[in-house]
């Protein structure tokens, strides 16, 4: 309960009344921006912001790091002029105007999604805003995280605050114990599926429940992340000893007697028990099974043992046009299962699924197995990456068969070169299953890091479950 | 900016449910300046495979308004999908909703993005595919958008993005007015989480 003096407030409300500087006409407030991400496709933003003759506010509330331009290989000496020109220029931007760099040739570079909580620089009650629309994810450390686009990057610059409507509020309440084989990625792609591409447009959601509580960090990541393909510009979850144990003692959390005013305050952010949410979505972790989307929206997401649906099953017409143009980009057949459908190509990576437990999934399925078509593992950031080496998970890929490579964003979206081919079908750990997301043509199956490296060792899309493990490492927690 | 007031003018109807702004403008054209015109890019990939692409259609030429189904603009935060829209002439685009990103950046780049029920809006753009040319007025001060039939349907906005769109006004130069709250903000934090604040 709240104190009785103060009206219950839900997490979100919280954090919004704690940063409004002012009241615009309308409803909007300007919001105080604690931190800020930018990477190598901001140049738009500080280009205009040169333009303008305005300066940066605060360049040590801001970090950069190039993540979307990144080769994941040959990075000594970028060949490609373009790629070079795009990390170049974000480096030289940074390093102008005084904002914190993890550069192309530093451990700590990765995507901003990834590094932003390993760096403690996202941290419960700030907030957090970048030039991208995951910036979700943050939230997942109960921090109010947005995306935004480049003239909000170049507002956010110059004034470190933001105009903002507040949203509506949305509940998730997961309960149950996720199965053996299913993870943190299928309770989103499940919640997508069920409220849809644009059930979450206009809120902000908070996931909440048992459900959520048992998750691991890494795992919560993955669901905030996702936010955003359910039209929710953040996804909140309530900071608790996961969260602390996670923060404590990395770079930019708070240390010493900081870290212990810190505790307190972070304390009292969770909603108050009787907190009004405008609406309220429940999901059973425990009736889930393995997800893969068969369209192109993270919307068509559905169980592994399922079957692509019958758009004559569609009421709406426009809804009914827009599943049969689906259908004939992804090449696929209503009533199909989409168990046993052919693979091409296998992505594991991008800023859902590149953390180190991810990579730990994917390896404890790959173990003693080869790959059978082409598979790439990109680690989040250089920091996963010498991580994942330290446990030998690099060993794992490597001799089946995988491309292990340098950390960025790679063939989520395919910006420094690393695509997929028209016509082909990726088994993608992303977010996006677009229409020429990876690459013109590309056909993309989102999944999770389990069900990529059952995909890889298959050539097919396969139930992870099926797949024997070795004995004591069932496919079970987190994730 | 270039203010907004009224505007009559050809509708172009788009008839797509979860147009994201991949599909508007690919991710392999971003790397280019914004003087490359991002309209060049525009819907690049879903024109090229089909050559009766209702932007390329004869009728439609000169459409300073789309009309588009529900969750226009989804997906990535890239303002190029504004940029390539609003450069190839558009000034207001009409759906039943849109992705909240593209939605805010619409209004910095002073296009005019209106929400107006599901039913309006799906026989709006049967009535353009129907009798293509047909024409639309928004009237921003009155907050109305007159179909070709002559009805007149009200919309929402909210206050703030109308003054700034009526005005133009840039609204970096808006929040500056506020550069003394902003910095009371800043000196509270520097007390309450000094850890967040800057160094002095
Ligand atoms: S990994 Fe993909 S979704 Fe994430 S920030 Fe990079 S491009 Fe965007």
């Amino acid at each position: 309960m709240s104190p009785s003096n103060t009206p219950a407030a839900t997490l979100y409300e919280k954090i919004w009344e704690a940063h409004a500087v002012a009241q615009g006409p309308g409803g909007r407030t300007l919001l105080y921006v604690d931190r800020h991400l930018l990477h190598d496709g901001s140049f738009h933003a500080f280009a205009a912001l040169k333009a303008a003759g305005r300066a940066v506010r605060r360049p040590d509330a801001a970090f950069a790091t190039p993540d979307h331009y990144a080769p994941t290989r040959g990075r000594e000496n970028i060949a490609d002029p373009e790629l070079r020109d795009k990390v170049e220029t974000l480096q030289a931007n940074a390093r102008a105007t005084r904002i914190t760099l993890f550069p192309i040739d530093d451990v700590r570079q990765g995507i901003v999604h990834v590094i932003g909580p390993e760096q403690g620089i996202t941290q419960p009650g700030i907030t957090l805003v970048c030039g991208d629309s995951h910036t979700s994810t943050h939230g997942a450390l109960g921090a109010l995280a947005f995306g935004i686009g480049a003239s909000e990057v170049a507002h956010v610059l110059a004034t470190q605050a933001l105009w903002q409507t507040r949203a509506k509020t949305m509940r998730v309440s997961v309960t149950g114990k996720l199965p053996a084989g299913v993870h943190s990625k299928d309770i989103i792609l499940a919640l997508i599926a069920q409220i849809g591409a644009f059930g979450g447009t206009g809120y902000t959601l908070e996931y909440a429940g048992p459900g959520i509580r048992a998750l691991s960090m890494e795992a919560r990541m993955t669901i905030c992340n996702m936010s955003i393909e359910a039209g929710a510009r953040s996804g909140l979850i309530a900071p608790d000893e996961t969260t602390y144990e996670y923060l404590a003692g990395r770079p930019h959390s708070p240390q010493g007697a900081d870290w212990e005013r810190a505790l307190t305050r972070w304390r009292l952010l969770p909603s108050d028990a009787d907190a009004r949410f405008d609406r309220e979505v429940a999901l059973d972790a425990a009736a889930l099974e393995p997800m893969a989307t068969w369209g192109t929206s993270p919307e068509h997401g559905i169980g592994v043992a399922g079957v692509v649906p019958d758009p004559s099953g569609q009421s709406d017409a426009t809804r009914r046009a827009s599943m049969e143009k689906a259908l004939r980009y992804m090449d696929l057949k209503p009533g199909q299962p989409i168990e046993g459908l052919a693979i091409d190509r296998v992505f594991i990576g991008s800023c859902t699924n590149s953390r180190i437990e991810d990579l730990r999934a994917a390896a404890q399925v790959v173990r003693g197995r080869k790959a059978v078509i082409p598979a790439m593992v990109v680690p989040g950031s250089g920091l996963v990456k010498r991580a994942a080496e330290a446990e030998g998970l690099d060993r794992v890929f490597i001799d089946a068969g995988f491309d292990w490579r340098e950390a960025g964003c790679s063939m989520c979206v395919g910006m420094n070169g690393d695509l997929v081919a028209a016509g082909e079908r990726c088994a993608s750990t992303s977010n996006r299953n677009f229409e020429g997301r990876q690459g013109k043509g590309a056909r993309t199956h989102l999944m999770s890091p389990a069900m990529a490296a059952a995909a890889a060792v298959t050539g097919k899309i396969t139930d992870v479950r099926k797949l024997s493990l070795p004995p004591g490492r069932g496919p079970g927690r987190g994730l | 900016m270039t203010p907004f007031n009224t505007l009559t003018s050809i509708a172009v109807p788009l008839d797509i449910v979860n147009v994201d702004t991949d599909r508007i403008v690919p991710a392999r054209f971003l790397r280019q300046p914004r003087s490359a015109g991002y309209q060049n890019f525009l819907f690049h990939d879903l024109r090229e495979g089909d050559e009766d692409f209702v932007f390329d259609r004869a009728e439609y030429q000169g459409a300073q308004i789309l009309v588009a189904a529900e969750n226009f603009g989804c997906g990535s935060s890239r303002e190029a999908a504004v940029w390539a829209l609003a450069g190839a002439g558009l000034r207001a685009w009409i759906a039943p909703s849109f992705g909240d990103i593209f939605f805010e950046n619409s209004f910095k780049n002073g296009v005019l993005a209106i929400v107006l029920p599901l039913d309006r809006v799906a026989g709006l753009r049967s009535l353009l595919q129907r009798e293509p040319g047909a024409r639309l007025t928004i009237d921003l001060q009155a907050q109305t958008v007159t179909f070709p039939d002559g009805s007149i349907e009200g919309f929402e906005i909210d206050p703030f993005r109308k003054e700034c769109l009526l005005a133009g006004i840039d609204e970096i130069d808006l929040t500056m007015r506020h550069v003394d709250q902003i910095a009371a903000y800043e000196d509270r934090q520097r007390a309450e989480t000094p850890w967040l604040a800057a160094s002095r």
